[in-house]
Parts: C-alpha cells; structure tokens; sequence
C-alpha cells in the first residue's frame, strides 16, 4: 500500500519492492504447503489396503457411486482424512499461538500442559461419566481453558516470565497425564491396547458420525485465528507498541489464548493428543517463510501435513500399524532436543 | 540455613547445636513416620482386618485366614516400597547435587523411562523374562538416558539450567514413551507383561524380587555415601572443588554410577514412579541443611516414607481398587515442583 506515496528518498526504491518480494515468498510458500497437502489427501484417499485409481476417487468425490470405492473411500478414507487436515489444522494454529505469544518455541501447547489437560477432562468424561457426542469437546475446550488459566496464574509473580511459565506447565502436565492414566485404568470398557492408541493420538475413530463435532469448531474458530493473527504481529512488538497500534493487548491476548486453547481441545477430544505436531508446526513455518509474513496460515498448514503424512507412514510404510501420534512423537522428539541444543538459555524466540 | 559451609572445619562454636537439633528432630520425625505409614501400610487394604488380624498375620500368618493372608501378602509390599522409596529419594538428592539443579529427578530427567524403555525392548526382542534381566538393561537405559538428558541440556549458552534440563528430560520422555507404544502396540503379548508396570505399581511385590535388586541398591547406596563430600564441593564451582583436592570427574563418573543403579534397580522392580526423587532432597534439606553427607540419608529415609504413604493412600482413596502409587506421587510431587519453581528466581532458571 505504501508503494504509492515512496517518498523520493533512495530507502522507498529499495522498501517497496523488498516488501513486494516478502509478499510473494509468503503467498509462493502457502501456495505450494496448500499444493502439497491437497495431494497428501488425494494420496491417502486412493492408496490402502486396495488401491483405487484416482479416476474412481475423482468419481467418489463427484457423488458418483462406484462399487466397492464408494464405501472404502466414500465412508473410510475420506472422513479420515478431512479429520486429519482439520486436527493437524487446529494443533497448529494453536501452538504457533502460544509460541508466537510467549515468545518461545518451547511454550507450545503439548509441551506445557495444555493439551494433557483436554484429554484428562476427555477420558474422565468418557470413562467416569459416560458422556458422549457433543459433550465431550465442549468439556475438553472447558478444561483446556481452565488448565491454562491454572498454569497462568501459578506462573504469575510480578508477570509472567516465559521460563516459569513452561516449568509450572511441565509440572501440571505431569499431574494430569497421571489422572489419564487412573482414568484408564479404572475403565473397564477399554481394552488396554485401545486405550494407549487414543493415548497417543490416532484417526483410527475418524468417521462422519464424529466429525461435525471436530469441522464445526475448527472451520469457526481457524478464522478468528487468521484475522487475530495481525494483532499478534503487533503484541510482538511489546504491549506498549502494540497499544499505540491501536491494539488492546490484555484483551488481545485473552482472546488468543481462548482461541488457541479451544482449537487444540477440539482437536484433542477428536483425536488424541498427537504428539509434537503442535510443537513443530510453528518452528518448521518459520524456517519455510523466513520472516515475511504471519505464521498462523503457514503453521496449520504444515500442521494439517504432518498428521496426514504421519498417518500414511503409519498405517502403510511401516511393518505394523501404528497410530499418528506414535510417528509424530519419534520424528518431533530429535527435533525438540536439537532445538535446545542450539537454543540459548531462553530457548530463544520465534 | 543455619549450618556453616560444609568443608571448611566448622567454626566450632554457637551454630552447631542448633543445626544438631533441628538434625535430631529431622531423624525422630523420620522414624516416628516410617512407624506410623509401615503400620498403616500392612493395616489397610481392599479388605478390612481387625488388629489381633494385623499382628497374627505379621508375625506367623495362617494362611487358612484370608485376612491374616492378606495382612500377610502386604509385609513385602510395604518392604518393597521401603526400599524403592529410599532408593528414588537417594537418586534424587544424588543427581539434584551432581547437576546442581533444584529440579533434578529420574522421573523429570525421563531416567526412568528411558529404563522402562529398555526393559521393554527386551522383553519384546531379547525374550528377557527375569527380573534380573530386566534390571540389567533398565540399568542400560537408565545410563544412556541420562548421557543423553544431560548432553543436550548442557551444550548451548548458559550451561545445564533447570529449564533446559527439564525440558530435556519432558522431551527425552515423550520420545521414548511413544516408542514405548511402538515396540507395545505391535507386540500384544509383551503389553500384558509390561502393563503392571508402566504406571509404577507396587501391586505385584514378592520377597524374592527384593532380594534380587538388593544387591544393586546397596551398591548404589555405597557410593552415594562415598560421594558425599565430592558432592559437596560439586556445589561450590568446578574451580573450587579442584582446589578443595577433589577429583571432580571421579566424583561426577561415580554419582552418576550410583543414581543410575539407584533408579534403574527401582525402575525395574517398581516401574517409573516420578517426584520421589525431586520432593524428598528439598525437604531433608529443610532439617539437614546443604550438606550431602546429611540429605542424602534423609532423602533416602523420607523417600521410604512417602512411597509406602502414597502406597497406602492410594488404596485407601480408590477402595476397592486401588490407585497406583506411581499416579499418587505425581499427584502429591507436582504442586511441590511448581512451589520450587515459584521461589526460584528467574535468572536462576
């Protein structure tokens, strides 16, 4: 916008086109991680225990009825996968949010406590109240928020500082992931091995009789989170900035995290806590954009490939079956260790 | 705290019988506690028995009596968590000094479950079916664990802070617990044994698994002892230690030696129990004072203390089940965590 009135001074020639440049980059990288996550889901929807020709999942998706494709592809694949962009879509947003907001890549939201505590308050209302269908999401967004208003708080001594912060978080996410675990065992209904695959993240429940209640939070709430995204940008310049932006940062920052919170406690009713794939959304964008432009599209982007990439190794590439959140969790932890290995004493930022 | 600094020959005058005293009551609130919670720990149950029931069943059970059989059935039990209780908290106060970190604990720096990991694959790969077995590679976990922990939350800037190093040990343990459930969700038969064990439990504890691990803990216990004083110095600087005359890479080499015999031996007979470790050296500070040649027997004793507690209330709390203690000790160690972490200072972490 600032390219008409440049002024004359030699800076404006080189600003305005460097800004142009940025601009491309940033729309080139989304472009192609929409590019390539479009094709992972095609990919997933033709190949399987028996592989379709894409010309009969093109046919599928038309509303055409095809043999055998129909419901393997129609009712199995495709809910599958839609459930895998939308999770990955919410896990990360979410952590890019955190990230972005407590100026540290290790402050997402698996790491600190966030995430154990929607899944608590998901298999205690599952296995200890019976509850079922809508409930669930709305008591793990409940929780979710709760848990991170608690971790807020006890973090809270004259301001909140980044390091307390994801310490007090590893400690409660400590004491919730015990509450799964005697939730767990108290549950008589669960088969042992059921039990640790919803533990570790999977989409092996994923079909259209849930998935209203994963589309419709995350198609609401992903939106708020891209229009949000442009305050983030300015609370990153300091609260003080960021007001002289015409940004109210309590409030903006009040928002965020609800937002944030309720994506990942949707995502984590619906499938599990997937493991680092909120984590790694954020610094594997940041690395792909390289500062031109906001990270919230790129990180649900990158997001929403990770499970659906995870999920096709999973389920085809390895000798057993094994649920996302298992691939996710071997592939993210190296990356996390060779993050503070280089990291300062902060962890550095993003 | 009220004692002087530890390896200079004390000032001998005034301070002493007060640290002396407080020592003293530390040592009779320990004992009192270990009476009462060893007590409680063979008194209460899923099933319900009358005192003469208690004392009949300690001393010459009839198995023909199922109270005095189940009063019977706990005397192990209280015995194991006797010693992996003593066993964590030695642990801890050992890798809380050699780190010199407040958070320091197998169970936060994933020892434990690096250890649960190995035991794993060798069950599943190795056919390991012993818990001698199982003691020798969870000892291989454990070391390789804590190599890995303290590499990664050392190198950088700013050295092994308690915020690297926790962080470390959260990432270290999700890696490993996911290929926990690899190597378990592909082999259903190695999950039926190992299920008992992944929440730590001390549901299945029989004499001759106390005597098996026995040896390893005394060990460990031996030269945690004999690293006291190197210890000690560890707290002052590299710099200084060395010039205090101790070798500071023996030291460091054989308080790694000890915690991990220490926890691996605990891990493979009880499971990953967390937060013993981490609670216990903090509170036997608060009677001992910095010095190790103290903490570290307090630890050790107040670790026992809490883990045959924590035993006994999760059987009271969830009766007629019974909650495992490995859940009760995250659920009683985890607001301890964040009061540490509330009083530290921020350039401290």
């Amino acid at each position: 916008m600032s390219a008409v009135v440049a002024p004359p001074a030699p800076a404006g020639g080189v600003v305005a086109p460097g800004r142009r440049r940025r601009a491309r980059h940033w729309w080139t990288v989304v472009a192609v991680l929409a590019a390539l996550t479009l094709a992972v889901a095609v990919v997933s929807l033709v190949v399987g225990d028996r592989v379709y020709p894409l010309g009969d999942v093109l046919r599928v998706l038309t509303g055409q009825d095809v043999p055998g494709a129909s419901f393997t592809v129609g009712r199995l694949r495709l809910p599958r996968a839609l459930t895998g962009v939308l999770v990955g879509v919410a896990f990360g947003i979410g952590g890019v949010v955190f990230q972005t907001m407590l100026r540290n890549p290790l402050a997402s939201p698996d790491i600190i406590g966030v995430t154990a505590g929607a899944s608590a308050a998901a298999v205690l209302s599952i296995t200890s109240i019976g509850l079922v269908g809508t409930a669930v999401p709305v008591v793990a967004v409940a929780a979710g928020i709760g848990v991170a208003a608690a971790i807020y708080l006890l973090a809270w001594r004259r301001g909140v500082h980044g390091a307390r912060f994801v310490l007090v978080g590893i400690g409660v996410g400590a004491m919730l992931q015990s509450v799964v675990q005697y939730a767990l065992t108290r549950a008589n209904v669960y088969d042992a091995a059921d039990a640790m695959r919803w533990l570790s993240g999977s989409l092996n429940s994923a079909f259209w009789e849930g998935f209203p209640q994963v589309a419709v939070p995350v198609l609401v709430l992903a939106p708020v989170a891209v229009l949000l995204a442009r305050r983030l940008a300015a609370l990153q310049l300091g609260d003080e900035l960021a007001a002289g932006l015409g940004v109210r940062p309590d409030r903006t920052r009040l928002a965020l995290i609800v937002v944030a919170v309720g994506l990942i406690s949707v995502a984590t009713a619906s499938t599990g806590p997937i493991a680092f794939v909120a984590f790694l959304a954020g610094p594997l964008a940041q690395r792909l954009v390289r500062g031109t432009g906001s990270l919230v599209v790129p990180a649900a982007l990158v997001g929403a490939l990770l499970v659906l990439v995870g999920d096709l190794v999973g389920q085809h590439l390895l000798p057993a079956r094994l649920p996302v959140g298992v691939v996710t969790g071997v592939v993210g932890a190296p990356y996390l260790l060779w993050l503070l290995a280089r990291s300062d004493r902060s962890g550095g930022t993003l | 705290m009220t004692t002087s600094p530890t390896t200079t020959p004390a000032p001998p005058a005034v301070r002493r019988p007060a640290s002396s005293r407080r020592r003293a009551l530390g040592l009779v609130v320990c004992v009192l506690a270990l009476v009462v919670v060893c007590v409680l720990s063979v008194t209460f149950g899923s099933r319900l028995v009358t005192w003469s029931d208690v004392v009949a069943g300690v001393l010459h059970p009839d198995p023909d009596d199922i109270a005095q059989a189940a009063v019977a059935s706990r005397v192990p039990r209280t015995l194991l968590g006797l010693v992996v209780g003593a066993a964590l908290g030695l642990a801890g106060a050992v890798l809380q000094g050699l780190t010199r970190n407040p958070l320091a604990d197998p169970g936060i720096l994933g020892v434990s479950f690096g250890a649960s990991l190995a035991v794993v694959v060798g069950i599943a790969w190795f056919g390991l079916s012993t818990l001698l077995g199982y003691v020798w590679v969870a000892f291989l976990g454990a070391a390789v664990t804590m190599a890995v922990v303290y590499a990664v939350g050392s190198v950088g800037r700013g050295g092994a802070t308690p915020l690297k190093l926790a962080l470390a040990g959260a990432a270290v343990t999700a890696a490993v617990t996911s290929m926990i459930s690899m190597v378990l969700l592909t082999r259903t038969d190695v999950l039926e044994t190992f299920r008992f064990w992944q929440v730590g439990s001390l549901g299945r504890a029989e004499s001759a698994a106390i005597l098996t691990v026995a040896p390893f803990l005394v060990v460990g216990a031996v030269l945690a002892v004999a690293v006291a004083r190197g210890l000690d110095a560890l707290a002052l600087g590299d710099d200084l230690a060395t010039g205090l005359g101790q070798h500071v890479g023996t030291v460091r080499v054989l308080g790694a030696l000890a915690a991990v015999l220490l926890s691996g031996a605990a891990v493979a007979v009880a499971g990953p129990i967390a937060f013993v470790g981490l609670v216990m050296p903090h509170l036997a500070r608060g009677f001992t004072g910095p010095s190790h040649r103290w903490v570290l027997p307090y630890s050790a004793a107040f670790g026992a203390v809490l883990l045959v507690a924590a035993d006994v209330l999760g059987r009271v709390v969830a009766r007629p089940q019974e909650l495992q203690v490995g859940i009760m000790t995250a659920l009683l160690g985890a607001p301890v965590l964040i009061a540490i972490v509330r009083r530290t200072k921020v350039r401290e972490l």
